[in-house]
């Protein structure tokens, strides 16, 4: 009950008044202006390596002056590993940061133009709320010229007075006296973000600020973000595992998984057009399913060749496709549409209904306004504007192995039974396995080697899921059954689908050049 | 009688035998040293005991010298043993409990035989007993006792306030005065409190390494025990109590220091 109080005194609070609060970062629209648009951020070629695993795998990526830039990804993604590095606590293992053309990896963090807002705050326990906020201010030197050395100190008065405007500008106005520690969550959050905006950054950095907020404090927050985001015009990076908190919230979204970018574009095109299966899964709801790409636009799938408005793939190549729930068109009766299906299940979710279609062997989901009832015979119709047609990740899985005796390849931390005539005992070769050949054992003890499973995916007709060896290579399954992320599992390979060949190390990098341009 | 049966063995049952011994062995001596210290050698009533204690010039000097050794060597056992947990607390050594674990050892080994090699050490160094030797042989053995508290705080202290620290422009010396030392003060007090009241209170390393100039108030107080004269027996009570009410007042102030400082808890906000 006094919780509850609690939060509502915060909801009652005139939070954000309607005249802009003077900003914080003073305006110099002179300096600004003519720059605005340009990369404050430029991250080249980043990678992290942590005992032997890499957590950032070669990233490059731009963040334009004044956005509102979302890192999204599932956890263990390196999302705020990378934003670790812009802010100086990691150092990268290869690679450089450059903020405003200033290379800064070799800058420890306090002498960097940014500030962070901590996933739990952080706030000083032996501090109240106003001294947390004017920790920073105490310590920065500001450009003096009537100065011995050129630098000041902030006066007192002058710190009061930027504190108080802090204080104010995160609704917390009477709040400067209190201790930390008797503050609700969203209260703390609120000094975390005045405690770091009151040192004018360049750059605020937030890592996952609103995890830790039930949510309806976190709706509340993110609007107030969004807004202290326009009011004060300074880039924001902010990372987060919740794909519609990144979608809300920002002017760029950059999806991130297994170290790697997934994708960069704004909120819109990221759920409209998303580059691979994963971000697909990964934002919303999708439909997503294999095909192959008969020609241009002519794409088959589940047995029907359709239209569509894509081209530029190899004639019979193997492709992904996605489609949006609320992008098929579903009505009453058979034939009159792509797939005739069955209504497995339907549920109300406020302003539409969601249905489980059972169409060709798939399951659809499909949003709709009208409401069919479980048993009923429908037809799904897809318009060709709304399959997005993706390259195929991977269409095969390859690792590099070597002969240790007849008949016996090593890879991946397990000795596998595979035909070797014709190969000498320590050659070295690749080995190419198809998705159906790989079996996930329940026991761990009955496969050749343990996995964890880290990606289960629904393409229609099966799950392709994948998996990370202890020796961090990861297998791709096409498999009927679903496996849960985490899990711990055993890894069989039908050694009669496996085809192995001699490593050839300058073939294999020219093959890697090419994914990179890809 | 299955109903009586599990009566008995209620779980407060189990705190009879710490009752029992608390009362045999801290209560009644506590009483016995009250009722020596208010009776003269007949057995009456009397102020005298005090009246003696405070008005011996040779008491008071001892007491000051007591205070003395002990302020000074935990003052020098601090001086030494924060910078040794700040390390043992910080990368890459906090990975390696072992090396705490190096420092602890030392604690197995009996208290006197310690002492003894520690003494037979110095005078083999050629240093003479006295007030150097003692204090020392003080700092040797309550090393470990004030290390370990300091380095529990500082090991379990949450990486993200001096991550914030940093962040917000404070280099490495600066973190360290505003936010390390402040939040390890707990395990400071502690420490202090965990050496100066024992060291306050027992004479056996000032007897052993130290000379007749090193004398504490303990040694008094012993010597007025184990006198032949009965006699003894009253003063020697009132000068204990009249050390056990400071120790008790030195603790009550700790205790005050330590709960103000350690109101915030150590790890970082809760949601």
């Amino acid at each position: 009950m006094d919780l509850l109080q609690k939060i509502k005194s915060v909801f009652n609070k005139p939070v954000v008044k309607d005249e802009p609060a003077a900003p914080i970062v003073e305006d110099k629209p002179a300096q600004r202006a003519p720059k605005k648009g340009d990369n404050i951020i430029e991250i080249k070629g980043i990678t992290k390596v942590f005992d032997g695993v890499t957590v950032i795998d070669n990233i490059s990526l731009g963040i334009k002056r004044g956005q509102f830039v979302t890192l999204l990804g599932p956890s263990g993604c390196g999302k705020t590993t990378l934003l670790r590095m812009i802010a100086g606590f990691e150092t990268p293992t290869d690679g450089e940061i450059y903020i405003e053309g200033q290379p800064i990896t070799a800058v420890p963090p306090h002498k960097r133009p940014v500030n962070t807002v901590f996933q739990k705050y952080a706030l000083f326990p032996h501090l109240n709320v106003f001294k947390n906020i004017a920790y920073g201010l105490k310590l920065k030197k500001i450009p003096d010229s009537t100065a011995k050395n050129g630098y000041r100190k902030y006066t007192k008065a002058e710190i009061e007075e930027k504190v108080n405007r802090a204080l104010k500008l995160v609704g917390l106005d009477d709040y400067g006296y209190r201790d930390v520690n008797s503050l609700s969550g969203g209260q703390q959050q609120r000094v975390a973000i005045a405690r770091a905006i009151v040192c004018e950054p360049k750059v605020l950095l937030l890592d996952e600020p609103l995890g830790a907020l039930d949510l309806k404090m976190r709706k509340e927050m993110q609007i107030e973000l969004k807004k202290m985001h326009q009011n004060l015009g300074i880039t924001f990076i902010f990372v987060t595992h919740d794909q519609e908190e990144a979608l809300t919230m920002s002017d760029v979204v950059v999806v991130m998984n297994d170290g790697i970018i997934q994708q960069v574009a704004q909120p819109k095109k990221v759920y409209d057009e998303p580059q691979n299966a994963f971000v697909a899964d990964f934002i919303g709801e999708s439909n997503i399913l294999s095909g192959v790409m008969k020609k241009d636009y002519l794409i088959s799938f589940l047995g029907k060749d359709i239209k569509c408005v894509d081209k530029g793939f190899d004639k019979n190549e193997k492709v992904d496709i996605t489609i949006r729930p609320e992008d098929i068109i579903i009505v009453n009766g058979e034939d009159k549409g792509h797939f005739n299906g069955n209504v497995l299940s339907t549920v109300f979710k406020g302003t539409y209904y969601e249905m489980e279609v059972m169409a060709n062997d798939y399951e659809f989901t499909v949003q709709s306004q009208k409401e069919f009832k479980p048993g009923a015979k429908v037809s799904l119709e897809i318009d060709p504007d709304s399959i997005h047609i993706m390259k195929k990740m991977l269409t095969e899985n390859k690792h590099k192995g070597v002969v240790t005796k007849d008949g016996i390849v090593s890879f991946c931390g397990g000795d596998w039974e595979i035909p070797t005539d014709g190969f000498e005992i320590g050659d070295e070769v690749v080995i190419h396995t198809p998705f159906t050949a790989v079996e996930l054992m329940d026991d761990e003890e009955d496969g050749v080697v343990g996995a964890n499973v880290t990606q289960s995916l629904y393409k229609g007709t099966y799950y392709q899921v994948q998996v990370y060896t202890d020796t961090d290579e990861d297998f791709y399954i096409d498999t009927a059954d679903e496996w849960d992320m985490n899990d711990r599992v055993g890894v069989k390979i039908d050694t009669s689908k496996v085809t192995i060949e001699k490593y050839n190390p300058v073939l294999e990098e020219k093959e890697e050049e090419v994914n990179v341009e890809a | 009688m299955l109903k009586h049966k599990a009566k008995v063995f209620r779980p407060t049952a189990f705190a009879f035998p710490y009752l029992a011994t608390t009362i045999v062995f801290v209560i009644v001596p506590l009483i016995l040293i009250l009722v020596y210290a208010f009776r003269d050698g007949d057995g009456n009533f009397t102020l005298q005991n005090f009246a003696q204690v405070f008005t011996n010039p040779t008491n008071l000097t001892q007491l000051l010298k007591t205070i003395g050794i002990a302020a000074v060597s935990t003052l020098i056992t601090l001086l030494i043993a924060y910078p040794t947990a700040f390390i043992l607390a910080s990368q890459p050594f906090n990975k390696m409990a072992i090396l705490a674990l190096l420092f602890i050892i030392p604690m197995w080994i009996n208290f006197m035989l310690r002492i003894f090699a520690l003494k037979s050490l110095l005078v083999t160094l050629g240093m003479k007993q006295g007030y150097v030797m003692a204090v020392i042989g003080i700092v040797y053995d309550f090393f470990p006792y004030v290390l370990l508290p300091i380095y529990t705080v500082l090991s379990n202290m949450d990486k993200s306030y001096l991550e914030a620290s940093r962040d917000l422009g404070a280099n490495n010396i600066g973190t360290f005065f505003r936010v390390t030392l402040p939040l390890s003060i707990p395990g400071v007090i502690s420490g202090v409190s965990m050496m100066f009241m024992p060291v306050f209170s027992s004479y056996a390393i000032t007897a052993m390494m130290g000379d007749a100039e090193t004398s504490v108030i303990g040694a008094k107080i012993a010597s007025m025990f184990t006198h032949q004269n009965y006699g003894d027996y009253g003063p020697g009570s009132a000068l204990s109590f009249v050390l056990l009410v400071l120790v008790l007042i030195v603790m009550v102030v700790s205790n005050v220091l330590t709960r103000k400082t350690n109101k915030a808890p150590a790890k970082g906000g809760k949601a």
